[in-house]
């Protein structure tokens, strides 16, 4: 009853908002801009599967256009997203990436509607960032996210940034079907999710975020209330499948970069209660670039990061203990060729997780895109081991239009 | 971008008040001494023009004679007894569009650049010691396209010389950052306009490294000069760079808040 109430009354006030400012603002249209990228992607994996039902290979196409609409100083955002894939079907799947109007006035930015909202500054993982959902079965670097929506009011002032986030809808976290790689034993059945909330999918999660720059300093600070976007996986139906259940949490964020010279030192902290025990977590490392390689147009980055979880072993995160240390290394040319090339280890079960991602443009506003992930880790690493098997190679060319 | 300032310490004062009050340029003044009076003129000259919006297309050309360009738009704001305030937004090759580089060049101490990335919808704040790394690939390192504080170098007047016909002064520059990718570079100041004309770059080794020449000049807001065309030559690799400079707009009426790491996330 509270819940169909509540999604009345947002959806109602959404609407209405919309059309006002739909109306207010088809006078001012100037002429709209498409922009986007069409995507072949193939996947190959060497190693013999580790679950019945999956494909080795796998071949797929996405296409993101984007539309957007100046209207003065409004504008209407349109990015959405879709891709079709040879191998597993919850890889077919379509979704909004961003869908928002945004009005910039002299004190206030507003923003509703779908859209994506990144915090951090670290490269292993982003614990702070929460606002989106990690849309998983693009890729296990859980660096694609989904269209979250939301109102997000922006406030600058010469004292920092402050930011307020309503965000009315959850979205739930994708991951490979039956057929698909990088998965554990048993695929998760998006049926049988549950949530904390009494309203579901409807409940009303809270966000803030203080920001600011303070000479070489970039300092975050943030507070999520709400419904967890990462959920707790138990296998259910006579173990066949693993339900989702996404508690409700709190969790508070820092983090911090200092700029100096050919450093970077960067930090990553949260605090969250509501998902078993209350617990921390960190991220924290350095990034150091050498100019000019041997006298070549090359640079060298260093990059070495720490994670920490106050949880141990118990943690659900692959990252408990673990150590990144990588490279990345741009030549500096008109093709803009790069590369990052690095391994995360956790010490205490001896895992090892190595990565290659390179890219070139090969033709006008064409990008050839090399991943490489291979993985060793004892059975007692329970996240690493799931997918011992899943040793990757992918190759991918992008247009963009 | 690449605009000057007035400094005003008591020393240039005593240095430009010589020139003003009419003392033979020669009495007890030195090859620097000059040197810095043509720089401190030069940026005299071009202070006060408050902000500026332009287009920009870069042809880079291998030494096979293949070209590939880049474009972007790009907003500069004068700052009162600092460096200039640049935000750059990518538009083509498409692949890059929507990038965007905020930058505070200061006079004395390290820029601050952040890097927004239209993927990830990322702002990362990097390093700007990279002076002598190739801006997008070009002939052109970022220090070259970044803000000409006098600050940033020592000067000594070497000679007179015309360049196209106008007669100019060639002074001597050398960075005072260590980062610099530049032993020394030799800049021709057209003794009309105090315009730069041509500069010489020689690498750490003092090896001739780059040319700079500056074409089609024109007058904005009746005083502050622009070329439409800057070509950079490296003599070292064959390769060259061709900025073409389109749409010149001034009296945006830009404020600080135009150039926000915030405002960074929806630049277009």
């Amino acid at each position: 009853m509270q819940q169909s109430v509540q999604r009345t009354v947002v959806g109602l006030l959404l609407t209405a908002l919309a059309s006002l400012w739909v109306g207010a603002l088809a006078a001012q249209a100037e002429a709209p801009e498409v922009s986007g990228n069409a995507t072949l992607e193939i996947r190959l994996f060497p190693q013999t599967t580790a679950y019945p039902g999956q494909r080795s290979q796998s071949v797929s196409l996405s296409f993101e256009p984007e539309y957007y609409q100046p209207f003065g100083s409004h504008s209407l955002i349109i990015t959405p997203f879709i891709r079709a894939d040879s191998a597993d079907g919850r890889r077919n799947h379509f979704d909004l990436r961003e869908a928002y109007f945004l009005y910039v006035a002299e004190r206030f930015e507003l923003a509703i509607g779908l859209r994506k909202v990144f915090w951090g500054v670290t490269e292993s993982q982003h614990l702070v960032d929460i606002i989106n959902q990690t849309d998983l079965v693009e890729n296990p670097d859980t660096e694609d996210k989904l269209g979250q929506p939301m109102v997000h009011l922006l406030l600058p002032s010469d004292y920092g940034t402050v930011e307020l986030f309503a965000l009315p809808y959850f979205r739930e976290r994708t991951y490979p079907g039956r057929r698909g790689r990088l998965r554990g034993p048993l695929p998760v059945d998006p049926d049988r999710t549950t949530y904390a909330a009494g309203a579901e999918q409807y409940h009303l999660d809270l966000a803030a975020r203080y920001s600011h720059t303070l000479g070489p300093w970039d300092v975050g600070l943030s507070h999520f209330s709400g419904t967890s976007r990462e959920p707790n996986l138990t296998p259910t139906a006579g173990g066949t499948v693993l339900a989702a259940r996404y508690p409700l949490i709190q969790q508070s964020g820092l983090d911090l970069q200092l700029t100096w010279e050919q450093w970077l030192f960067k930090a990553e902290a949260i605090h969250r209660t509501g998902q078993g025990p209350g617990y921390y977590a960190w991220t924290g490392g350095f990034e150091y670039t050498l100019v000019g390689l041997f006298g070549s147009n090359m640079d060298l980055g260093l990059l070495g990061e720490w994670l920490r979880d106050s949880r141990g072993r118990s943690a659900r995160t692959p990252f408990q203990q673990d150590i990144l240390g990588g490279m990345r290394l741009v030549w500096n040319d008109a093709e803009d060729t790069q590369a990052l090339i690095g391994g995360i280890t956790d010490p205490r079960y001896g895992t090892l997780s190595v990565f290659i991602e390179a890219s070139r443009r090969v033709a006008t506003s064409t990008i050839l895109s090399l991943e490489l992930r291979l993985s060793d880790a004892p059975a007692d690493d329970p996240i690493f081991n799931a997918v011992d098997q899943d040793d990757f190679f992918q190759l991918s060319l992008a247009r963009y239009f | 971008m690449s605009t000057t300032r007035y400094l005003t310490t008591l020393t240039l004062s005593g240095v430009l008040l010589g020139s003003l009050i009419g003392l033979p340029a020669v009495l007890a003044e030195t090859a620097e001494e000059k040197g810095l009076a043509i720089a401190v003129e030069a940026d005299k000259r071009d202070t006060g023009w408050g902000d500026s919006a332009s287009h920009l297309t870069m042809i880079l050309t291998n030494r096979h004679g293949q070209e590939s360009t880049r474009e972007n738009h790009n907003r500069t704001k004068e700052v009162d007894g600092d460096g200039d305030k640049t935000l750059i937004v990518f538009d083509t090759p498409r692949d890059v569009k929507g990038t965007a580089l905020l930058s505070f060049t200061h006079k004395t101490t390290t820029d601050d650049q952040w890097l927004f990335l239209p993927a990830l919808k990322r702002v990362k704040r990097i390093s700007s010691a990279n002076k002598s790394g190739a801006f997008v690939g070009s002939e052109f390192a970022y220090e070259d396209i970044s803000s000409q504080e006098i600050e940033k170098y020592t000067y000594r007047y070497l000679r007179d010389d015309t360049y196209d016909g106008a007669p100019c002064f060639v002074v001597e520059r050398i960075p005072t950052d260590p980062n610099s990718g530049y032993s020394r570079q030799e800049a021709w100041y057209d003794k009309e306009h105090y315009r730069i004309m041509k500069v010489a770059y020689f690498d750490r080794k003092k090896a001739p490294l780059k040319t700079l020449t500056f074409h089609g000049y024109r007058q904005y807001l009746d005083r502050y000069w622009r070329a439409d065309e800057y070509l950079m030559e490296n003599h070292q690799t064959g390769k060259t760079t061709k900025l073409l400079w389109r749409d010149y707009k001034f009296g945006n009426g830009f404020s600080d808040k135009d150039f926000t790491k915030a405002g960074l996330k929806r630049a277009r």
